[in-house]
């Protein structure tokens, strides 16, 4: 028997906390406290089940019983009504093995550790250059606009052969496809421009293959157009977004604790450092969607075939059992000095973030490149007027108001 | 302590490079896990629990062999 949830549903997805502005919403982190699975509403009316304890989401993002594809009838969506869209080209994100790992496959090359080390020079050419660009003849500047966003840019701009040129048409589309408030028709037309943009650009490639992943993923006759561009779709916005939001929320953060900057000076702790960010701050705080295909006892409860379940990454990255521990801070604050290893922010199982070891390589030179150049680095506003971008799939910062 | 890698299961996520490199690699073919040691030390066991805990996919598994020894 499905045992019947004492806690209330848990509305998807939850506001944020005016106060506790890092924070996951107060309602996940409520629910996490009464139960490690509680019932959750969908905006379209359904519900699903939420699961907020580092054991559980860890078995529901690794356990095969559980499908990421979009195309199960009973897989939750955060904006309704996206189901059929998405499953026309879902990208491997959506989908199961074998296609998954096929489509997944054809670019992990790319993300290798040892080649994301060897382009740690790239990298730091790049962070340099975008502080020169942000300090230059200036006092004060919007670190968003100015460094957090177009660092990663530039970096995922690189790699895919997008041209940077093209930046204010991708972040603009991407911030709709990210947004749980567009509209039905936003979406879908934010979603063609960036399929045509992408297709435009793969067909080109044809043409005059360069060094990049879309001359690769171009050249390969194992891939369809549509899913050439839907795999440059995808790496397009995971790789700037994510980074560019990481780096924001953790300046704002950082800019609080000025005796936890100096970790980040030290070569050999800042690897760590970062991880902990990444812990801490979990910028995925809508959770990831899965389905299950049977039914699975999970946290004392039967999950039943064709039931939704959200993992939520935000809340499991605080569970006391996996990050407490008596000679560090609490699990709900930084501590730099915390081994955060084990954290879930890529998510986990198949589907972990493909480009996390240079999501970590971007973190790291950004982060101790800005506070090693600008030791003087502060807010110009008060802390309460910071501007959240509460509304996405990827939490993070509208803007970042500083002077050095 | 053995160390098992299925890499069928291996999904490139680079977690067992990052953590433990002098014993993990990614083939530069098909991107997958690659041993680069097959006998370990005792002071490396607790990297490779870590490591097999950390694989998103399941790929790496330690099997302890003797009981652990007392240092």
């Amino acid at each position: 028997m499905t045992s019947t949830p004492t806690a209330p549903a848990v509305p998807l997805p939850a506001p944020h906390s005016a106060g506790c502005p890092f924070g996951p919403p107060p309602a996940y982190t409520e629910a996490a406290a009464t139960a490690r699975l509680t019932r959750a509403d969908l905006p379209g009316g359904d519900s699903c089940w939420l699961a907020t304890g580092y054991a559980e989401v860890r078995t529901i993002l690794s356990d095969r019983r559980f499908s990421a594809d979009v195309r199960h009838p009973g897989f939750p969506l955060l904006v309704a009504g996206t189901r059929e869209r998405i499953g026309e080209n879902p990208s491997f994100l959506r989908l199961d093995d074998p296609e998954h790992a096929r489509l997944r496959r054809m670019v992990t090359g790319d993300f290798l550790v040892k080649r994301v080390e060897a382009m740690r020079p790239d990298i730091q050419r790049i962070v340099d250059e975008a502080l020169d660009g942000m300090t230059g003849g200036r006092t004060e500047a919007d670190l968003v606009a100015d460094f957090a966003l177009p660092v990663p840019s530039l970096v995922i701009c690189l790699l895919l052969g997008v041209p940077y040129e093209d930046r204010e048409f991708f972040q603009r589309v991407s911030r709709t496809l990210l947004s749980n408030t567009s509209s039905l028709e936003k979406l879908f037309e934010a979603q063609d421009e960036l399929l045509e943009y992408l297709e435009g650009l793969t067909a080109r490639k044809r043409e005059e293959p360069a060094d990049d992943i879309l001359s690769r993923l171009a050249a390969r006759d194992d891939l369809t157009a549509r899913e050439a561009a839907g795999t440059g779709i995808l790496l397009l916005i995971a790789g700037h977004e994510t980074t560019a939001n990481m780096i924001a929320l953790s300046t704002a953060l950082l800019l609080d604790r000025p005796e936890q900057v100096a970790r980040l000076a030290d070569l050999a702790a800042l690897p760590g450092a970062v991880e902990e960010l990444l812990r801490h701050l979990t910028i995925v705080h809508t959770g990831v969607p899965r389905v299950a295909l049977e039914d699975v006892e999970l946290a004392g409860t039967t999950v039943r075939a064709g039931e939704g379940v959200i993992a939520m990454l935000s809340t499991a990255n605080r569970d006391e059992e996996v990050f407490g521990s008596a000679d560090r801070l609490p699990v709900d604050e930084l501590d730099l000095d915390r081994d955060a290893r084990r954290h879930m922010a890529f998510g986990f199982g198949v589907h972990q973030c493909l480009g996390q070891p240079l999501a970590r390589a971007e973190l790291q030179i950004a982060l101790a490149t800005l506070f090693r150049r600008l030791p003087g680095l502060r807010l110009t506003v008060p802390r309460e007027e910071l501007a959240f971008r509460t509304d996405s799939f990827i939490y993070g910062m509208r803007s970042l108001p500083v002077t050095w | 302590m053995r160390v098992n890698v299925d890499r069928d299961r291996c999904c490139s996520s680079g977690m067992c490079v990052t953590n433990v490199p002098e014993v993990f690699d990614q083939d530069e073919d098909d991107s997958l896990v690659r041993l680069r040691q097959t006998t370990f030390r005792p002071d490396q066991f607790d990297d490779l629990r870590l490591a097999a805990q950390l694989c998103p996919g399941g790929a790496i598994t330690v099997v302890e062999e003797a009981p652990a020894a007392a240092e």
